[in-house]
């Protein structure tokens, strides 16, 4: 089996808090296969949001090891990685062009390449006719994907996204959701998808890793199975149903952990 | 926004006008009679040392004024604890009546140059050091966090990050650093000068020359509005995009 493109081991996050250390995740093992959609779903609160920043070199582990490319991650960005946040983390004082190429501009890409990779990413999310607007004239889902194609622009070997359709509606979603199992297709990433929406996590990747209420350690695994060509309308597909609910079987006493003592 | 602003203009005028007429030439110069005053003073070289005086003084003071607060506002805003610590002394100096430090720079600088230029500068400083501070700190934490992922550099993070997305507020504080810096350079001359547009006003006063004191007050009200307006501009621009 080749080596996996991101690998943990005995990854352990603990906050130092007034009333003590607070245990907030794992320790988990988890093993990335290189190209495929991979997402974990879990409980409000059960750290997933910090699983992937420590993939992120954004908040480094308390204890284990992640390593992606075989080089361990310490407290620094590795190379070759991109990110998606919830928020909108459009920069407001550009226009959509130059918020797309602002990373790309400091990377040793030539210019005609900077062009070309800008038109590309224009036009796969849709936003060609937005080019010289500025974020704030955009409704939530247009700069939620000029955030996409800011991050697909540098050519990132591992994109991670940390609910990155949270702020948005359902249809919108299911939309937003095939534009991204179209750019991960076009791209050959490997996708890390942090939700917690169930349904978003069942259509959109090959496993499904359920979490725990904190401190959050990964359950089950799920394969789902979908061809690689899929889109959202597997959501009328009965395997769909069949994934989504075995999801829930596992999460659903989880989600109460994480709700507290029921009253 | 162009016809109001003219209408506001009149009414100011009419408003004068009517003062003048109830109080009296010994109080108050009208307005038409100040406008022609004042063209006919502008081009005299005495007057025009007196602006060159106040003007040379607030520049400076101006200057010295933004450079300082952007220093003190950005080194303290970029870390947690250096805000914790000076945040409080910045408010406390904010709210001590800079009047009272007057005797004191007169002390330290002497009468002249120097201590308008001091006088105007404390004034404008602090506004904008808390200014740029609240700007850095109110950053959406997000976009820091994308500098991060995109592998910036320090010195790109605050240049093409943190100061962008700061500006807005910023010019808020340059803002009020400007008015304040006036305000004081002018109130240095007041008292510690020989020359400059303050130094002609308490001249005048002693002479009861209203003519002198409606034309230089209104000398110093158009400057004053004139950049506040252009600033608040600006800033409105720039905020429109956040």
């Amino acid at each position: 089996m080749a080596a996996p493109h991101v690998s943990m081991r005995g990854v352990t996050r603990v906050f130092p808090t007034q009333k003590g250390a607070l245990h907030a995740l794992g320790p988990v093992d988890l093993d990335l296969r290189k190209g495929e959609f991979f997402a974990v779903v879990g409980p409000s609160g059960c750290g997933k949001s910090t699983l992937l920043e420590m993939i992120a070199g954004l908040a480094p582990p308390s204890a284990g090891t992640v390593e992606f490319e075989g080089r361990a991650i310490g407290s620094d960005v590795p190379d070759g990685v991109g990110v998606v946040f919830q928020e909108n983390a459009c920069f407001p004082w550009l226009n959509v062009a130059d918020n797309i190429t602002f990373g790309l501009r400091r990377l040793p890409v030539a210019k005609d390449e900077v062009a070309r990779r800008l038109d590309y990413a224009l036009g796969l999310m849709g936003l060609r006719d937005f080019a010289a607007a500025y974020p704030a004239q955009l409704s939530g889902g247009m700069r939620q994907r000029v955030c996409i194609a800011r991050t697909l622009v540098t050519q990132p070997r591992l994109i991670l996204l940390d609910e990155p359709f949270g702020a948005l509606d359902q249809q919108t979603r299911l939309l937003m959701g095939d534009e991204l199992l179209n750019l991960w297709r076009a791209t050959g990433a490997t996708v890390l998808l942090i939700t917690h929406a169930l349904d978003e996590a069942a259509m959109l990747a090959d496993r499904v890793a359920v979490m725990s209420s904190r401190p959050g350690c990964i359950l089950e695994i799920i394969e789902t199975g979908w061809s690689a060509d899929r889109d959202s309308r597997i959501v009328s597909d009965p395997a769909f149903g069949a994934v989504t609910g075995k999801l829930w079987g596992l999460l659903r006493d989880q989600s109460l952990n994480a709700l507290g003592p029921a009253a | 926004m162009k016809a109001p602003l003219a209408l506001i203009v009149l009414l100011l005028l009419l408003l004068w006008q009517g003062v003048h007429m109830l109080a009296g030439p010994d109080a108050l110069a009208p307005p038409l009679q100040t406008i022609a005053y004042l063209g006919a003073q502008l081009p005299t070289p005495e007057f025009q040392a007196h602006i060159l005086a106040t003007g040379s003084a607030f520049a400076l003071a101006v200057a010295i004024a933004i450079a300082g607060g952007l220093a003190i506002g950005l080194a303290t805003g970029l870390s947690q604890t250096a805000t914790e610590v000076v945040e409080p002394l910045l408010l406390a100096g904010n709210s001590i009546p800079k009047i009272a430090l007057y005797p004191i720079v007169l002390l330290l600088f002497g009468i002249g140059m120097p201590a308008k230029v001091a006088f105007g500068a404390i004034h404008g400083v602090i506004p904008v050091a808390i200014f740029t501070m609240s700007a850095c700190r109110n950053i959406a934490p997000v976009l820091l966090k994308s500098a991060a992922v995109m592998r910036l550099s320090r010195l790109d993070r605050i240049g093409s990050i943190l100061l962008p997305a700061a500006l807005p507020e910023i010019v808020t504080g340059l803002r009020m650093g400007f008015s304040l810096t006036l305000i004081g350079t002018v109130l240095g001359e007041m008292f510690g000068a020989q020359s400059g547009l303050g130094y002609l006003l308490m001249t005048a006063i002693g002479l009861q020359n209203t003519q002198v004191i409606m034309a230089v007050t209104l000398l110093l009200v158009v400057f004053a509005a004139g950049v506040s307006t252009a600033l608040l501009a600006y800033e409105r621009r720039l905020r429109s995009r956040t």
